[in-house]
């Protein structure tokens, strides 16, 4: 597929009176895997938020999918049996600890007119099919980041923003869900995938490596190997990093 | 608004509720206990019960309902599934009337179990049914529950929260006409009174648990009461935002 699932154009967000996003500019192009890295704190989350359409914004333009960010249009459902548009998964799971696993997926199918079949489906996708039963408050940390991926993948969006889904989880398992997560790119889905782990950046086909509220740079693994003569990435970013403050 | 996302909303906040087994046996248990104790409280003054006791078993889920509602949205908001739920697609009056449903629903059984022991066991009168009661008490729940969404949009912590209840719900339990009849206060509190919702609620129960006749005055009282529930549902609505700061 080709074109821009996402274009951000000079999008600055001012939070709590400071500026956390300086002008930022950047295309995240459709049916690919890419990745959004930079340290904890560099405005990630805030510019996934203005992406979804929930954040406020103190200038410029986000498009997504064609409209605007938040658009109404882009919450509904297009036609009766259309996939959903846009699904959000923010860094702390928002699912509720009060319902069991699968009584969490039943709610949000209800909303986004998911099967019972597609609800089993997402749970052993996200390796949880054994938990359904579970009070979803008693589950760890990451299994509940499961839930709240296996939710957002329900209505098989167009584009998926996740944020930190991998954070804390067992090698094997992350392994897994960056293989699904391919998998989904390649039936067409776009996806935007935050981490503060640089090694999770050779995961991606795309990267967008941000610090301080700003887009250092938008690139792929290998022409940031390339270009900075590093083989590590950790160490590419960081030379990105030292050019840039030159 | 659907039909189908709004029964989802509403049966998911009963599945949240049926998990905390406590929750549902204080929610029971806690009226009718301190409705025995008032009988025993006004021992040997069976009209002071009579008066007090049976239009209280009609404010009940009013008080409940607000504390309620109050904590579940705010911990909708703080836990973040109030801004996941803002970017599906699920409309605002989906989430305010799933609620309703489901507060609506306890507040029967509540009002169920209070007037039962009330009015069959303690030996308080309804005149006109305990049944009415039982209505009226689920209107003043919905009432109570539209003000709890309310207010949860200006409690950022639930100690915030749980301390509306004694702001702004005390005020109103002492001005209503339940302690003292409202013509015998002061001018100024009498002319506050007019203006707060639990006034009619209060006097809508006050009506049904005496011997006088109904009257349109009920209906208006009850008109009062869902003109109050409505718009403080509507002002909820506007504090629930798909974009924040």
């Amino acid at each position: 597929m080709v074109g821009n699932a996402i274009e951000v154009e000079e999008l600055r967000v001012v939070r709590g009176g400071r500026e956390v996003l300086h002008e930022v500019s950047l295309d995240v192009p459709a049916g690919l895997v890419t990745g959004l890295l930079g340290p904890s704190g560099c405005g990630k989350t805030t510019l996934m938020r203005a992406i979804v359409g929930v954040q406020i914004v103190a200038g410029g333009t986000v498009r997504v999918l064609g409209l605007p960010a938040g658009d109404p249009a882009l919450r509904s459902r297009v036609g009766r049996h259309a996939r959903e548009r846009v699904g959000y998964v923010t860094q702390a799971p928002s699912v509720y600890g009060d319902l069991t696993v699968l009584e969490n997926l039943r709610y949000f199918a209800a909303i986004v007119e998911a099967s019972p079949d597609r609800v089993a489906e997402v749970l052993d996708a996200v390796g949880l099919g054994d938990r359904t039963g579970q009070l979803t408050g008693s589950l760890s940390g990451g299994q509940r980041a499961r839930v709240s991926l296996a939710s957002a993948l329900l209505g098989r969006p167009e584009l998926l923003v996740l944020d930190e889904p991998t954070v804390g989880l067992d090698p094997v398992l992350r392994a897994d869900l960056w293989k699904m997560f391919h998998a989904l790119a390649d039936e067409g889905t776009t996806l935007l995938v935050s981490s503060h782990v640089m090694d999770e950046a050779a995961e991606c086909d795309q990267l967008l490596l941000m610090r301080d509220g700003r887009l250092l740079e938008q690139t792929t693994p290998q022409a940031l190997r390339d270009r900075t003569g590093e083989d590590d990435l950790g160490r590419a970013f960081l030379s990105v990093i030292e050019a840039a403050e030159r | 608004m659907t039909v189908r996302v709004t029964a989802a909303t509403a049966q998911r906040v009963l599945w949240q509720i049926r998990h905390d087994k406590r929750t549902i046996a204080l929610l029971l248990v806690v009226p009718c206990f301190l409705l025995v104790l008032l009988r025993y409280v006004l021992d040997g003054r069976p009209h002071v019960f009579q008066e007090i006791g049976a239009p209280l078993c009609g404010l009940f889920p009013f008080i409940v309902m607000f504390l309620v509602t109050s904590i579940t949205m705010l911990r909708e908001r703080t836990t973040g599934t109030l801004e996941r739920l803002m970017t599906l697609p699920l409309a605002k009056l989906d989430l305010l009337a799933g609620y309703a449903l489901a507060f609506g629903l306890l507040a029967a059984l509540q009002a169920a179990a209070v007037c039962v022991v009330g009015f069959a066991l303690l030996g308080l009168h309804a005149p006109h049914g305990a049944a009415l009661v039982g209505v009226l008490a689920i209107a003043n729940a919905l009432l109570g529950m539209a003000l709890g969404l309310l207010v949860s949009a200006f409690a950022q912590t639930e100690f915030q929260a749980v301390q509306f209840m004694p702001a702004l719900i005390f005020p109103q339990l002492l001005l209503c006409g339940l302690f003292v009849a409202r013509s015998a206060m002061a001018p100024l509190l009498e002319a506050v009174s007019w203006a707060l919702p639990l006034t009619y609620a209060y006097d809508a129960l006050a009506r049904a648990t005496s011997g006088a006749p109904l009257g349109s005055a009920l209906l208006l009282d009850v008109l009062a009461v869902a003109v109050a529930a409505l718009g403080a549902i509507a002002l909820a609505a506007l504090t629930l935002r798909r974009r924040t700061a």
